[in-house]
């Protein structure tokens, strides 16, 4: 039990998707304008990451690991990703059709999301089992929301500061993302993983 | 090799009709008015038109709810035009078209009531309970809400004063306008009126 916990709490915070591994930049700094967005946001990539996660392990352990096939991991856990995303699209436009329109272009720019990739690779490597893997998906995308949120609150109250020009826009977010970074490292002493 | 290619064809087929069937039965309906109106209307989402964009407001006239003068920025050619694809007659002899503006609070009126800031949907508007508010210029897309709430008048809609930041080229004359310019002076005698076929509407 504690093992999980430890595994969660370092895929969550000790090694941030976005401020440890520094995956999913894009969206780290395109969709995180706005703290309803980026909420929407981290929602929709924490779901798509944990199922995808799943069924690429499965498509690891029963397809590529019995036939010898890893060298078309990458090929094989895009193509799962894009489907998975393409289906959370259509199931949202169905049942959440505000929910969507709050995602727009997001939702289907998770395909391209390396973080949801690289999520999945990192399980390969870490060798996990399927609770695990779920388990460390789930947290690692929670991180990933946590990221986006705090950093969206940031920079809705970076806009109305008095930021010189020099620096307005990306720049100023670029250096207090690295600042956010630093914060995180505190974390770094939780955990033996 | 051969079970390489067979089972990436496999995982593509099955994952393919997946999603066909899915697009099959999660189908949305859609109305295609909508989005033909959509179309008609500038797209910069500024909500002058009281609706949070143009989507909404597209949708709105589909249902008729809204009516076809709604947009100032898309002026006379826009309101005309979606007249023309609702098939309703619109009067446009009091239509004036507007100038960009933004709101301007004077400072000696305002009350600090806060009733601007909750109703400004660019969060335009500064202030707190009981302490003068202010209007961020550059924020504002002149929608003119806060000028309907404020008890004491004390927002004012202004034009946005010509600078070398803000002056561009006066957009280029239609085709009608064109056609109108070029015509060839004529040499007969204009119909009279009683002539003419009646307008149809």
């Amino acid at each position: 039990m504690q093992d999980y916990v430890y595994l969660m709490l370092s895929a969550a915070l000790v090694n941030n998707v976005i401020l440890a591994r520094f995956l999913g930049l894009c969206s780290f700094m395109g969709v995180t304008t706005r703290v309803d967005t980026a909420v929407g946001m981290g929602l929709a990539t924490t779901f798509v990451i944990t199922v995808s996660s799943m069924l690429n392990w499965a498509v690891e352990a029963y397809l590529l690991k019995p036939y010898d096939l890893l060298y078309l991991r990458t090929v094989t856990f895009i193509l799962v990703i894009a489907a998975a995303v393409q289906f959370t699209e259509m199931t949202v436009r169905k049942i959440s059709p505000s929910l969507f329109q709050m995602l727009g272009i997001y939702l289907p720019l998770i395909t391209t999301n390396c973080a949801v990739l690289g999520v999945a690779l990192l399980l390969v490597e870490g060798r996990m089992g399927f609770l695990e893997s779920v388990l460390f998906a789930l947290a690692s995308s929670l991180g990933y929301s946590l990221v986006m949120v705090l950093f969206a609150g940031l920079r809705e109250r970076l806009a109305v500061a008095d930021v010189p020009p020099l620096f307005a826009g990306p720049p100023i977010g670029f250096i207090v993302a690295s600042l956010l970074a630093l914060a995180f490292m505190g974390f770094s002493g939780i955990g033996a993983h | 090799m051969w079970v390489d290619i067979a089972s990436l064809t496999l995982m593509g087929g099955v994952l393919g009709s997946l999603l066909g069937a899915a697009a099959w039965f999660l189908a949305v309906e859609e109305n295609p008015l909508e989005a033909e109106l959509q179309a008609m209307l500038p797209g910069s989402q500024c909500g002058q038109c009281g609706y949070v964009g143009c989507a909404q407001a597209a949708a709105a006239l589909a249902r008729g709810e809204a009516p076809v003068t709604l947009c100032p920025p898309g002026g006379k050619a826009t309101a005309e035009k979606l007249a023309k694809r609702l098939g309703v007659a619109v009067d446009l002899s009091q239509h004036e078209d507007k100038i960009p503006q933004y709101a301007v609070i004077v400072e000696d009126l305002c009350i600090g009531c806060t009733r601007c800031i909750k109703e400004c949907s660019a969060d335009a508007i500064f202030g707190a309970t009981k302490q003068m508010h202010t209007a961020i210029a550059e924020a504002c897309h002149a929608c003119g809400k806060c000028v309907l709430v404020c008890p004491t008048d004390a927002i004012l809609m202004q034009p946005i004063p010509v600078t070398l930041r803000t002056w561009h080229w006066p957009k280029p004359p239609s085709w009608q306008e064109r056609m109108e310019l070029e015509k060839p002076v004529s040499h007969h005698w204009p119909k009279p009126p009683s002539c003419q076929q009646p307008v149809e509407a």
